[in-house]
């Protein structure tokens, strides 16, 4: 079988859709295992020899930051309909890696307030499972993916493990700022994150290409590929460039038969197995699940709870920056390398959680001053030091709360590349969410100001960035009428399908959420081994 | 501040040419070490000539000894035969311009001529395009091209006190430290 060979294998083990960090991981769990499984992603393979082009790609001002990994068109086509702009394209990429090959990589744990956040404030609803069952794969993640980190930090969730590698000093910059939170007795602490600060796993140590958002070409940060390989390694197959285009199910609408995916020419096949697993990050998952209409199920595969696309959140997004009359040496690293959760275990229900990192790459970098300036000769030097030197910045990732009324739909007055309904994305910030960015905002100024810095932006509360974590819209419950999928991650209407994604967060805290993604993963795939 | 072909290497390694770029133990494809010598099929000498001058004109005038540099690193950026040809025909463009207005290559041209003829040309008001017309293709393989190497060496980091700017693989010790001016 060539390597673009993109028949059906006869019917395997287990069919994942999506081979992004949770495709990749369930992937390689279930091989790794002895099962045969079969990997389908609408994207293409991104050569690893490629990503020193596609880091000048992203460097040089010709090119749009969706060419690095070729996003949008006619495949990537959605609506957006709610009060702000979902930006989906600048933020999701389909291919082997999925968002991951431009995430930044940090990778705290949720804490345990983010899973009982009826309970304790009577706001959204409380996990099915808690911290503590979640920890030890929590740990078992962190080694997967590589984790560098340090046990400074006082508002941490308990772990007994420690990191796989040590963390990433403190930057320069990080020093300015950290005098001021003394003074506003603001505890200041060090940030985990999946890139190698010294040889990991076979890859390398960070070398400070300074470009991990969009591109790390040096593989010394995670990304969803490492475990693609590995899964090749143990016999998995992957197929690229094969969206999934419906999941069919057997008469009785108990069991997930075959997925139907479309290769390159537009050809149909269906790809049998025992085992299902839906990873395709909290859009194109319910997306799938509503494309898989049916008799029995007229509202959308595994739907019944009427929750499939609902609820959908992501983490809001709050940038203040400012100036200072001192250089402060941005741009030679392209990772945050202090934070402060200080903020995050709040004892009232509203403001909620957010936390506040610094940043390592605030204003325009070298190359961009000078080249987007249009001068050259005198006109560089000035530019650049017009554009260079005292930015310092810092970013809040802010709580929201699910609402139904936030969602993914079908958007039937456009189709993608294969005649599909695009998602329509309406997502809707909340009271709770511009609350809680207000309080950040203002800690952030704060920073800033006791710094001594020129507050020169700061985000809108009622206007945030993506997060670019979209998540929630198939969630996780015990009640079959008020969730998707139960605490094994299997749908409640579908015995043999399985959701790994972000879109199974009841609700979302204010946590980057890979780390989540990849721990709920490895309980996954556990569940669907003992299922075969 | 002087620039040398060692500096023209660094950036090249950091682009993936000439072996030096550290791709540590990931499995990247093997793209081979350089010897420097250009593999396509056009005599690259007229594009030597013709971006040595050019840098004269576009790097910033704290940047001296230009020529080893830019030799050594447009000989390294034109290994890939698509770049080499785009480069060459751009460089045919701009040479062309040069004779109408001043009867002369670009490379004969004083820096000072070269400099008007940019301006010219409206080069500051160009946005590079490598698909765009023959200004666009100029202001991104040549102009765009000679600053963007320059500028993320450690080299070109140093006109604003960077010494690991981004692009370049540094190390860690930089960001640590922070700016050194």
């Amino acid at each position: 079988m060539s390597a673009t060979d993109r028949a059906p294998s006869e019917r395997v083990d287990v069919c994942v859709v999506g081979a992004g960090p949770a495709g990749g991981i369930v992937a390689h769990s279930l091989a790794e295992r002895g099962h045969d499984v079969v990997v389908l992603e609408a994207g293409p393979r991104v050569p690893l020899d490629e990503r020193l082009e596609r880091m000048e790609r992203h460097q040089r001002p010709a090119h749009d930051w969706t060419e690095v990994w070729g996003m949008g068109g006619d495949r990537d086509a959605y609506t957006s309909t709610g009060d702000v702009d979902y930006p989906l394209n600048s933020t999701r990429i389909k291919g082997v890696g999925g968002t991951t090959l431009h995430w930044i990589g940090y990778t705290p744990r949720l804490h345990p307030k983010d899973f009982e956040m009826e309970s304790r404030y009577g706001l959204a609803t409380d996990w099915p499972i808690a911290y503590d069952d979640l920890r030890p794969y929590y740990a078992e993640a962190e080694s997967a993916m590589g984790v560098a980190g340090a046990e400074d930090n006082p508002f941490a969730p308990p772990r007994e493990e420690p990191f796989p590698m040590e963390a990433f000093p403190p930057s320069h910059s990080d020093s300015i700022l950290d005098a001021a939170c003394e003074q506003l007795d603001i505890d200041v602490h060090s940030v985990p994150q999946a890139r190698n600060s010294e040889g990991y796993d076979g890859r390398s140590a960070c070398v400070g290409y300074g470009t991990c958002h969009p591109v790390c070409p040096s593989g010394a940060k995670y990304d969803g590929s490492v475990h693609i390989r590995k899964a090749e390694s143990e016999g998995a197959r992957v197929l690229d460039r094969v969206p999934v285009q419906r999941l069919e199910h057997d008469p009785e609408g108990e069991r997930v038969e075959a997925a139907v995916y479309a290769t390159p020419d537009g050809t149909e096949h269906r790809q049998e197995a025992r085992q299902f697993v839906v990873a395709c990050g909290a859009i194109e998952t319910p997306r799938l699940l509503l494309l898989s209409k049916s008799d029995i199920y007229p509202d959308g595969l595994a739907n019944s709870s009427g929750a499939v696309g609902r609820y959908l959140m992501d983490h809001l997004l709050y940038l203040v920056t400012g100036r200072l009359a001192e250089p402060t040496g941005q741009h030679q690293v392209g990772f945050s390398t202090s934070v402060t959760h200080q903020f995050y275990d709040h004892e009232e229900s509203t403001p909620g959680s957010f936390f506040v990192g610094f940043l390592n790459y605030a204003g325009p970098s070298p190359v961009e001053a000078a080249l987007g300036d249009g001068g050259w000769g005198d006109d560089i030097t000035a530019a650049m030091e017009r554009s260079y030197g005292g930015h310092i910045g810092t970013e809040a990732l802010v709580e929201q709360l699910p609402d139904p009324d936030s969602r993914v739909t079908l958007d039937p007055s456009e189709t993608d590349d294969h005649g599909n309904p695009v998602p329509q994305i309406h997502w809707t910030v909340g009271d709770h969410g511009r609350a809680t960015a207000e309080k950040a905002i203002r800690t952030q100024r704060d920073i800033l100001e006791e710094a001594g810095a020129s507050v020169d932006y700061a985000t809108p509360a009622h206007s945030p960035l993506s997060g670019s974590h979209p998540m929630g819209t198939t969630r996780m419950g015990d009640d079959p009428d008020e969730s998707v999928v139960d605490p094994r991650l299997r749908t409640h209407d579908l015995e043999n399908l399985t959701v790994a994604s972000s879109s199974v967060f009841p609700t979302g805290g204010a946590m980057n959420p890979t780390l989540t993604i990849a721990a709920l993963t490895l309980k996954a795939a556990e569940h669907v081994d003992a299922d075969l | 501040m002087e620039l040398t072909r060692r500096d023209a290497v660094a950036a090249l390694a950091a682009i993936g040419i000439g072996g030096g770029v550290v791709y540590g133990a990931f499995e990247f494809a093997d793209r081979g070490v350089s010897d420097g010598t250009p593999s396509g099929t056009e005599d690259p000498d007229s594009l030597l000539e013709t971006t040595v001058a050019l840098a004269e004109v576009v790097y910033p005038p704290e940047v001296t000894e230009v020529e080893p540099f830019v030799r050594e690193f447009v000989s390294g950026r034109i290994e890939d035969d698509d770049r080499h040809t785009a480069m060459v025909d751009a460089a045919d463009a701009l040479d062309a311009r040069a004779r109408s207005e001043y009867s002369a290559s670009f490379y004969e041209l004083d820096p000072e001529e070269g400099d008007a003829l940019l301006e010219t040309l409206g080069m500051s008001e160009v946005d590079p395009d490598p698909e765009g017309d023959e200004r666009e293709r100029i202001r991104y393989y040549l102009v765009n091209e000679l600053l963007y190497g320059l500028l993320r060496s450690p080299k070109g980091g140093q006109l604003v006190g960077l010494e690991n700017p981004p692009g370049h693989p540094g190390g860690l010790e930089a960001y640590q430290q922070g700016p050194d001016r």
